[in-house]
């Protein structure tokens, strides 16, 4: 008996100590792994969205991505690996109670009308949102005229719109987004990136898996980028950008110049009278203006100078390039 | 959310299912069809004369002839009515937002299943009491136990959609469909046939009957609903209670003992527990 009162206290207590605590990651996964036959479609993903962070999930077709969020959300389970959702593990239905979810593949009952479709996910999400609040949820899609509509006469683009609004209609904490944009029109990404903008503003956190690099590379704060089920790389915009460039059209340039140049940062690429110059990630900001009065004082004419920066596109493809040319490297 | 309000929510769900594909329209459509068809087709019967022993063996076979149809009807529709709301929801990718919700898959197939219950037995429960009031009317008979039949015609639709939801779990709706129906079917025919090698005094053969009954056990219960509709009287006349009577379709010779239903009611729990294993492991 009194081996059972100690340890409820001792429950109660650490039960004390972990509601002070900071509350854990929006989505946070180790080692994930899943097989399907003899295809290993995730090899070993770790990722950790952030509470009010917006991710974004890059990779080519297969690279494993809508896996790993069906595997964060229990739709398949994974071979290895562990999953917590806002703080509690993901074998836990609760853990999914302030998750907003829109599939890459969108199918809502074709039977039900729109606001149907709300008050089932409502109903099933356990939280309490009222005629009003749903409402406005889909006149934020663009689906307030069509609410009383059933679903079964919707377009593509108007079911995925109602899917977003599904995906919003809960009270989320967390919203997965897989390719939310596959079926909109250019006005259609336009509001899913105000919606994803908005829901950053209200510290709601997203992971967004796109193909349009674009729009991720607007949105979000951080990118993880998967190929063949393996995380190639991720981190912030800054961190994966970080590299600036560069341009200068240069002509008398002399040993000393050269010299110069190599002393401010690699040079990347030449043509003609081109030079492209990779700058240190350090740079206070006074690397640049000081290259061009050293090199006017060595006689150079700088006809142009410049800026270049590297796009999340081309970043996405030296990362999927070089994958791919240490795998040949390995298999030769 | 608790457990109990997912059920609820989900069964809600696919009897508004039912009603919106226009599945109880159907049903209501084939059913009054039948009854108007049996109608008349009894009240013929009326006409014709006949001893009041005939005339009740003539009902009572009649009557389990048209619950055949209406238990096939039942049959089917729920058969056909499971592979699509839930191996359809699967494939076609409905499932993912909802089992992505908070709740548990298997409250989640409970609440399909209960749904399914509801639907089927509704519907046999109904169209049977109808055609009982048929009848009554048309010919004055009152079958001895109306309500041991009905809801024994219920548990034989409920025992055919557990196995359609576990199929549904594992194959396409269309397949999981097929297979039911099929096995409905084959062990209708395997009944018929034991009753054959029984009167025959073939003990292999009437085993197939017996063997059949107990691997699914629509059979076992459709032979009961029909011997609490029949006249006990109607199988002196037919056979004077003899085994031959055993090998005609539309008589049933003995009760259901309660161990039968026990191992109905086993059955249906143990198919259920597969379904709901083999469907939290599946992958969507």
């Amino acid at each position: 008996m009194t081996a059972s009162v100690g340890s409820d206290a001792a429950r109660r207590e650490a039960a004390d100590l972990v509601a002070d605590l900071a509350p854990g990651p929006a989505v946070w996964c180790s080692g994930l792994r899943k097989r399907y036959g003899r295809r290993v479609a995730v090899h070993d993903v770790s990722l950790e969205v952030g509470r009010g962070d917006v991710v974004g999930l890059l990779g080519p077709n297969g690279a494993g991505k809508t896996s790993v969020i069906k595997m964060l959300l229990g739709l398949v389970q994974p071979d290895a690996g562990e999953v917590l959702l806002l703080g509690r593990p993901g074998s836990d239905p609760a853990a999914r109670a302030r998750v907003g979810y829109l599939p890459e593949l969108f199918r809502y009952q074709q039977w039900l009308t729109a606001a149907e479709v709300l008050r089932l996910h409502v109903r099933l999400s356990g939280i309490e949102v009222s005629e009003r609040e749903r409402r406005e949820c889909l006149a934020l899609v663009g689906l307030a005229e069509r609410a009383g509509d059933r679903v079964g006469g919707f377009s593509k683009g108007m079911q995925q719109r109602l899917g977003l609004a599904v995906a919003l209609v809960a009270e989320p904490e967390l919203v997965v987004l897989d390719e939310p944009t596959s079926a909109l029109d250019p006005l259609g990404r336009v509001d899913v990136r105000d919606i994803v903008l908005d829901l950053k503003s209200r510290g709601v956190a997203v992971l967004l898996n796109s193909h349009l690099i674009g729009e991720v590379e607007r949105v979000c704060d951080r990118v993880v980028i998967l190929d063949r089920g393996r995380v190639a790389a991720s981190g912030t915009l800054a961190e994966l950008l970080g590299r600036r460039e560069l341009r200068l059209r240069l002509t008398d340039v002399a040993g000393a110049a050269e010299a110069r140049l190599a002393a401010t940062g690699s040079v990347v690429e030449r043509a003609g009278d081109w030079v492209t110059l990779a700058l240190p990630a350090d740079d206070d900001g006074t690397a640049v203006p000081d290259l061009v009065r050293d090199l006017a004082a060595l006689g150079v004419r700088v006809h142009a100078v410049e800026p270049a920066r590297i796009t999340l596109e081309e970043r996405l493809l030296g990362i999927l390039r070089d994958g791919a040319a240490a795998r040949d490297g390995e298999t030769r | 959310m608790t457990t109990t309000r997912t059920v609820l929510t989900v069964a809600a769900l696919t009897l508004r299912e039912a009603s919106r594909r226009r599945v109880l329209l159907a049903l209501a459509v084939l059913t009054v069809v039948l009854l108007v068809l049996s109608g008349w087709g009894f009240s013929r019967l009326a006409a014709e004369s006949l001893t009041s022993g005939e005339a009740r063996l003539t009902a009572s076979i009649l009557l389990n002839l048209v619950m055949f149809g209406f238990s096939l009807i039942a049959a089917l529709g729920t058969a056909f009515l499971a592979g699509p709301t839930l191996a359809g929801e699967t494939e076609s990718g409905i499932a993912l937002a909802v089992l992505a919700r908070p709740i548990r898959r298997s409250a989640f197939l409970l609440g399909k299943w209960l749904g399914l219950v509801a639907f089927g037995s509704g519907f046999v429960v109904l169209a049977g009491l109808a055609q009982i009031l048929v009848v009554r009317v048309t010919v004055d008979y009152w079958p001895p136990q109306p309500a041991v039949a009905l809801a024994l015609l219920a548990a034989q639709a409920t025992v055919l959609l557990t196995l359609t939801v576990l199929l549904s779990t594992a194959i396409s709706p269309m397949a999981s469909g097929v297979v039911a129906v099929g096995l409905f079917c084959t062990t209708w025919v395997a009944g018929v046939v034991g009753g054959v090698g029984a009167s025959l005094g073939n003990e292999a053969v009437g085993r197939v009957g017996s063997v059949s009954r107990m691997l699914l056990p629509t059979d076992g219960l459709w032979r009961g609903a029909m011997h609490a509709f029949q006249d006990p009287s109607a199988l002196v006349e037919f056979g004077g209670g003899s085994e031959e009577a055993g090998a005609f379709p539309f008589l049933s010779m003995s009760p259901l003992t309660v161990g039968y239903l026990v191992w109905a009611a086993v059955w249906v729990a143990m198919i259920w527990g597969l379904a709901a294993a083999s469907f939290v492991r599946k992958d969507l």
